[in-house]
């Protein structure tokens, strides 16, 4: 199990060097214009241009780039916004963590309970209307795009039902902390958790659906059931249990590529200036060090959540804990 | 009995046909299917429609007038609030060729632009599709079938890409194109074409591809057919083609269906952060971002082109759901998500 | 008397047709003895005792006919019902120990499971019998085989597993399916050493199923032959070896190597195979495959006799 655990971690430190080394390969490498010039951003005067070649070290081999770019981001955290005059970009993306967190936390927590139920209804009743129906929205839920969902319950609470008695307590678009407000904290992130939930509500229910089919076909269930169990205790203890494992998998990967950027469309329509709003106001502006800072923090933390996922993957399934 | 001597000719069927009969009898996926035609022909007759209508979709007309019952209507209304300042773009007619879906900021014809903006979101995600398709397969053919230093390489590459959220590395690889293009050697595209979003669409999904393709691979070049091939001496690149391609054929088939429905999405959100298709072209991501600004006062100009994606990923994804059973049922191809 | 099934009749509606998968099976069986039920795969020997146990879930099913447990009418009981007797006085053990665990739970835990879904006592109590039922079943180290997981227990420990949780509450019937046929010949013995031992301790009666008339000759008390799904000959068990009458009986003691003298070079096998239980011929099932062959075994279907030993072949009514 040390040995298991020492090698995830080997892997990890392995996938965090590749992601930066590509990162770094797609800013200064991709093949088209002056790095330099990228990062700089419009109308940059020579000087500054000079000035960012100087210390970004431009006129130095590739290696040496690299490291630079890696203590400028991770070590230094000296990275400056050329589109917002020295503004530190490092201290802006770790401003904008908790609120990212907040929102994906309050997410996950409501799609993995309302998933969890919807799988195992639409698997108790399989084949039935009611199942039907559930795998039909869960489907919808997939299909549609996350923005364009905010945008709608945007219309509908902000604007077109904001003074009907069920949409009268949405307050206006953007975030509060938590420690200033916690009931505004909590109300205004409602209406985005939903939203955000209701994507991942489909996969997981669907995804769960399926799984405790598969394993109700299982050898054990038959067991179980000659032993004299409940068809309750029979479809929770042994059937969902054994699928949890699929669903925790599949939440790792997707939790991670939440926090690191998935959740920024969500966070532009809402107006929650956490990771993805960042990112995105860096995109309109083309400021490149704002951008470079988030994709490697935001990749980091992806790959960190993946690795924590596979140590609760490892408690849960007892085979994985002795090969 | 003499009349049991008779010879029965038996259908035998071979498993394309069974597998078609079998997704024929599928109802969901074939109204799928249909709708899904539907909306591609639609798109398909863009062009037409904006003859017909006589309105150019990719021009602001701000002081455009048309008819309605004989009266002169302006498509964009003064503002009466506030100030006075600014402009209302002109709601839904609910007339075919005539403003049906009413007007964007910039006074354009919301209906024209969606069909012309479906045009390149169906164009950019089945393109992207191929994309995937040719460059997973071939990664996932040399890794699997070559094994040794080559599959190390690609397997740890593909591990690394697959670890990458894949909107960081789309907003990665767009912004530094978005600019200037892509130049590399012969290839040269420009800033504004939609072989830019087909090609970062196209990149980020290629371990999705690339790795089941391997998986497949490897197992095969272990099976009994395989290694008696290589034991005859046929050269690799005919196993490859001969033996190894047709056997994973139905997962690529499998495949298509459900990445078209991610890319058109992957397309949306792109085309939506201003990133993906560039002004003045349309895809139905950035006429949802047009009408962002028009939310609570012109709600259909962002409303209609969502609710196309959502309608087209749906029909998609049953579409692809009902060709997987039939075609590859123990296949763990999964829907389409983030 | 603690079993008695009369008619049973168990039917499958497919798309292809009714699967009658029994076809009126009747037999009774008496406290702690063993009955061993033979017969190829698809004879519905295992389909029969699934029935029993009221382990047939599949909407599909149809059950006919009368099973009585101490007088007690299983056919039509409520589920509830059914499962206070499952697992409590009704147990049953499975073909492959490979599959038949939760693997993500203990043996301990599953075996206290049981204990607790059918006697009121509390966890630590549970757990107490558990380490004896484990010592019971021959585990060298009953403690530790608690805390064990499926995966890390061998085939022939895990169906020991099988056994002890099957045994927890004292069952009065145990329904054995094949429960050597995954292990290793030298498991094997154990395993039937085991049953033997049990039978006497608990005084259980067992309904073993097999095909291995090696397995029967060893084990049982009475035997039951079963083929496409209705018993072809039943008899004590030295009635059954000593005088095989129904020519499937002898056909398959003929396929059982002989333990001293010349090994023949190659064990006879059955011609044919077993017919679709789609369709049925209209007269005896074994007929096509059978050496001696009467013109009416085509149309009538030979009836199981009354008495201790009994065939369901014309030859032995006419003999």
């Amino acid at each position: 199990m040390i040995y298991a655990i020492l090698r995830r971690f080997g892997q990890m430190l392995f996938v965090m060097f590749g992601i930066s080394v590509i990162v770094f390969l797609i800013f200064f490498a991709t093949p088209g214009a002056d790095p330099a010039a990228r990062i700089a951003g419009r109308n940059a005067t020579p000087e500054v241009l000079d000035a960012v070649r100087h210390n970004f070290g431009f006129d130095r081999p590739l290696y040496v780039q690299y490291v630079k770019m890696m203590e400028k981001i991770f070590v230094t955290g000296d990275l400056t916004s050329f589109v917002n005059r020295g503004w530190k970009v490092v201290p802006a993306v770790m401003d904008s963590i908790p609120v990212t967190l907040s929102l994906v936390f309050g997410a996950a927590i409501l799609w993995v309970v309302v998933s969890i139920i919807i799988g195992i209804v639409a698997a108790a009743t399989r084949d039935s209307w009611l199942d039907k129906l559930l795998m039909a929205l869960g489907l919808l839920g997939i299909s549609m795009p996350v923005y364009w969902l905010g945008e709608v319950m945007n219309l509908i609470t902000q604007s077109r039902y904001h003074d009907s008695w069920a949409f009268s307590w949405v307050p206006p678009l953007g975030y509060k902390n938590f420690s200033d407000d916690p009931k505004g904290w909590f109300l205004t992130l409602i209406i985005p958790w939903i939203t955000l939930a209701i994507l991942y509500i489909g996969i997981y229910g669907r995804v769960l659906r399926a799984a405790i089919i598969e394993s109700l076909q299982e050898d054990f269930i038959r067991t179980a059931r000659a032993k004299g169990l409940s068809e309750t205790r029979i479809l929770l203890r042994h059937a969902l249990r054994t699928s949890l494992i699929a669903f925790v998998t599949l939440f790792g990967l997707d939790f991670g590529a939440l926090v690191g950027g998935s959740a920024l469309l969500t966070e532009v329509v809402f107006g929650l200036h956490g990771i993805g709003k960042l990112t995105y106001d860096a995109l309109q502006n083309l400021d490149l060090p704002m951008i470079m800072a988030t994709v490697m923090y935001a990749s980091m933390f992806v790959v960190i959540a993946n690795a924590v996922v596979d140590f609760v993957y490892i408690l849960l399934d007892p085979r994985l804990r002795t090969s | 009995m003499s009349n049991q001597a008779v010879a029965m000719p038996r259908k035998t069927r071979g498993p394309w046909a069974v597998a078609f009969a079998k997704l024929a009898r599928d109802r969901a996926a074939m109204a799928s299917l249909t709708v899904f035609l539907l909306i591609v022909l639609a798109c398909l007759s863009a062009p037409l429609y904006a003859k017909w209508a006589g309105v150019d979709p990719f021009a602001s007309t701000l002081d455009a007038v048309i008819q309605i019952d004989g009266a002169d209507v302006p498509v964009m209304e003064q503002s009466t609030e506030g100030l006075g300042l600014g402009y209302t773009p002109l709601g839904p007619t609910w007339r075919l060729g005539n403003y049906f879906l009413g007007a964007d900021s910039q006074g354009r014809d919301v209906m024209a632009r969606m069909l012309y903006g479906g045009l390149s979101s169906l164009l950019i995600s089945g393109a992207a599709t191929i994309f995937t398709l040719i460059i997973g397969t071939a990664a996932g053919l040399i890794a699997g079938y070559f094994g040794g230093i080559t599959d190390t390489v690609l397997s740890r590459l593909l591990d690394v890409l697959w670890a990458f959220p894949i909107y960081l590395l789309a907003i990665s690889l767009s912004i530094v194109t978005i600019a200037q293009g892509i130049r590399i050697g012969p290839i040269d595209i420009e800033s504004g074409s939609l072989w830019l979003p087909v090609i970062i669409i196209g990149i980020v999904y290629v371990p999705y591809v690339a790795r089941p393709i391997r998986g497949q691979v490897l197992s095969l070049r272990h099976s009994e057919f395989v290694l008696a091939a290589i034991n005859l001496g046929v050269p690799g690149w005919r196993i490859l083609w001969r033996d190894i391609l047709p056997n994973i054929t139905t997962t690529l088939i499998v495949f298509v269906p459900l990445m078209m429905a991610l890319n058109m999405l992957t397309e949306s959100a792109l085309s939506f952060l201003s990133i993906g298709v560039q002004p003045p072209a349309a895809s139905w991501g950035t006429i949802i971002q047009d009408g962002q600004a028009l939310l609570y006062t012109r709600p259909l100009v962002a409303l209609v082109p969502g609710l196309a994606i959502a309608v087209s990923v749906m029909a998609l994804n049953v579409f692809g759901d009902g060709l997987r059973d039939a075609l590859d049922p123990r296949s763990k191809v999964r829907l389409g998500r983030d | 008397m603690i079993l008695s099934v009369r008619d049973l009749k168990v039917s499958f509606r497919t798309n292809d047709g009714l699967v009658r998968a029994i076809d009126g099976v009747s037999f009774d069986l008496d406290e702690s003895e063993i009955l061993g039920v033979v017969g190829e795969s698809g004879s519905g020997k295992t389909v029969s005792l699934l029935a029993v146990m009221g382990l047939i879930t599949d909407p599909n099913a149809s059950i006919e006919g009368s099973i009585r447990y101490k007088g007690r009418e299983l056919v039509g009981l409520p589920a509830r019902e059914l499962r206070r007797l499952r697992g409590n006085e009704i147990a049953m053990i499975f073909q492959d120990p490979m599959t038949a665990l939760t693997p993500v739970y203990t043996i301990g835990w599953q075996i206290a499971e049981q204990i607790r879904a059918h006697q009121n006592i509390s966890k630590a109590k549970a757990i107490v019998r558990v380490e004896e039922l484990l010592a019971e079943v021959n585990f060298p180290n009953p403690h530790e085989a608690m805390s064990r997981y499926p995966h890390q227990l061998s085939g022939g420990m895990r169906q020991r597993a099988v056994i002890a949780m099957a045994l927890s509450c004292n069952p009065a019937l145990l329904v054995a399916d094949e429960p050597t046929t995954a292990l290793d010949v030298t498991v094997q013995a154990g395993i039937l050493d085991l049953v033997r031992k049990l039978r006497a301790t608990h005084k259980s009666a067992v309904v073993f199923i097999t095909h291995d008339m090696g397995v029967v000759s060893e084990l049982a008390d009475r035997v039951m032959v079963m083929y496409a799904g209705r018993v072809v000959e039943r008899g004590s068990r030295t009635d059954l070896f000593s005088d095989p009458r129904h020519p499937y009986t002898r056909a398959l003691l003929g396929s059982i190597p002989p333990l001293t003298g010349e090994k023949p070079r190659r064990l006879p096998a059955i011609p044919g195979s077993p017919p679709s239980l789609l369709r049925l011929p209209q007269g005896c099932a074994f007929g096509p495959r059978c050496p001696v062959h009467y013109e009416h075994c085509v149309t009538d279907k030979p009836e199981l006799g009354i008495g201790t030993h009994a065939a369901a072949c014309f030859r032995v009514a006419r003999a």
